[in-house]
């Protein structure tokens, strides 16, 4: 625990670099007097923005999220194997075979669905 | 010496802090004058010798700029998002050992560390992988159909080069056995350079990470998130002042921390050789020294790169990923579980 507390501490100090900025700011900017009607439009390369921009969007990021989830927590369990790997025998890596070797068939599967293909 | 840890904190965060921020100007200057160099141009030269006070007249202007809100944005979040990724960046500094020494009983020992963590590792994967959130607020909320679309492709891109990154970084914790880098550095120091201890796999992992490091960072060749001619400025296009001017400080710190991480988790950080035997205060600043050297390599590196570089694609950096680096990345880890269980390494 003792380690978190230095830790803590320089988080709270590295907080104090947007917060200056955020203040520095609202001190020293202008605001503006006489704005045109475009001031606060979005900017879209000088045409007119038209609607809002919220829009849809490719399903295509909804499966990289998916597949990413799937890799995202096998890097959860693959730590504490790789921290006690040494001094252990075969066993562990035949247990990580086999357990990667079922994320890869799964891996293998999204590429041939083309899951990460932009068309 | 041991001091109460909260005075710790501060008497180390303090330093390191005001320190990475000097670098962070430092190397928004650097970079102008690089890259003037290699197109045969002088560059910014008015503030200051060789301008080098450019980056402070920079942020005196920022701040003065209108603070602008554009019309239908999510008020709260575009006001917040400026906020984290500067925050993201430096923290992972805490967990950094920046040099060490050789003690009294043979071993590498950290100097200049504001926490040694035992899972410093987990802890700077964890972090780094909360950078997409801001960037997504801020394409969210700005109401700007060009922000959203960098927004898009930043998430995507940053959530699959976490996972070549992790698989990076499974390399040397396999080997040194250890999710403190502080102990990884010690463990380099005793039996050898990751690069060099485990020999052609050990600079691939390198390799990997970089690549990674490079994508997490929005570095070309992977700065979609950017992308000046396609997205105009991605997800900072509706900030104005010094908003956007924090999320490129990000860009610069990310870059160099980055750097320091890949030192020392590749390259033994601080460790260099003739060292032992030495006054220890001789030590910790050959040490400190070192690894600032092979950061700046690293860093020099990264902008050598993008300046002499193009962009990928949004779908080529996709494939990129998934096709080979997330692949060579599980044969990578392979080999090293084998090559530690063998006891090779």
């Amino acid at each position: 625990m003792e380690a978190w507390i230095p830790l803590l501490v320089f988080v709270a100090l590295t907080c104090a670099v947007p917060a200056s900025m955020f203040l520095g700011a609202a001190l020293f900017g202008v605001r503006g007097k006489k704005n045109t009607p475009g001031t606060y439009d979005a900017y879209e390369c000088g045409e007119e923005p038209d609607g809002a921009a919220w829009i849809r969007f490719h399903p295509r990021y909804y499966i990289v999220a998916l597949v990413f989830v799937a890799f995202d927590v096998e890097a959860a369990f693959l730590f504490p194997w790789a921290l006690n790997l040494r001094n252990m025998g075969w066993l562990p890596l035949v247990d990580m075979a086999v357990f990667l070797g079922i994320l890869v068939i799964g891996w293998a599967y999204a590429v041939r669905k083309g899951a990460v293909k932009w068309q | 010496m041991t001091l109460n840890p909260w005075l710790h904190g501060l008497v180390y965060g303090l330093p390191v802090l005001l320190g990475v921020m000097g670098v962070g100007a430092l190397a928004s200057w650097w970079e102008r004058k690089f890259s003037a160099r290699m197109q045969n141009r002088i560059g910014v030269d008015v503030f200051g010798p060789f301008g080098v006070l450019q980056p402070f007249a920079d942020a005196l202007k920022m701040l003065q700029k209108e603070d602008l809100v554009p019309r239908g944005a999510d008020k709260t979040m575009f006001f917040i998002a400026p906020a984290f990724p500067v925050v993201l960046c430096v923290v992972l500094l805490g967990v950094v050992p920046f040099a060490g020494y050789w003690d009294d009983t043979g071993t590498w020992a950290p100097a200049i560390l504001i926490s040694n963590l035992d899972i410093g590792i987990l802890w700077v994967l964890s972090v780094s992988g909360l950078m997409v959130f801001p960037l997504w607020m801020a394409g969210w909320a700005s109401n700007n159909k060009y922000a959203l679309l960098a927004a898009m492709r930043t998430v995507a891109q940053g959530v699959s080069y976490e996972i070549p990154m992790v698989l990076a970084a499974l390399v040397p914790v396999i080997v040194a056995g250890d999710l403190s880098i502080a102990r990884m550095v010690a463990w380099q120091a005793t039996h050898g350079w990751m690069v060099f201890s485990l020999p052609v796999v050990g600079f691939l992992a390198f390799v990997l990470f970089y690549l990674a490091s490079l994508a997490e960072a929005n570095r070309i060749p992977f700065d979609i998130p950017e992308a000046e001619s396609e997205l105009v400025a991605g997800v900072i296009v509706e900030y104005t002042g010094i908003k956007s001017g924090l999320f490129i400080l990000t860009e610069y710190l990310h870059t160099f921390i980055a750097s320091a991480l890949a030192t020392a988790m590749f390259f033994g950080g601080g460790h260099m050789p003739f060292l032992a035997g030495l006054p220890a205060i001789a030590q910790i600043v050959l040490s400190a020294t070192a690894m600032l050297v092979k950061t700046s390599m690293l860093f020099v590196s990264i902008y050598w790169i993008r300046w002499s570089w193009y962009r990928f694609r949004s779908d080529q950096l996709m494939e990129l990923c998934w096709y080979y680096l997330v692949p060579g990345g599980l044969v990578l880890v392979a080999c090293t579980a084998v090559s530690v269980s063998l006891g090779w390494v």
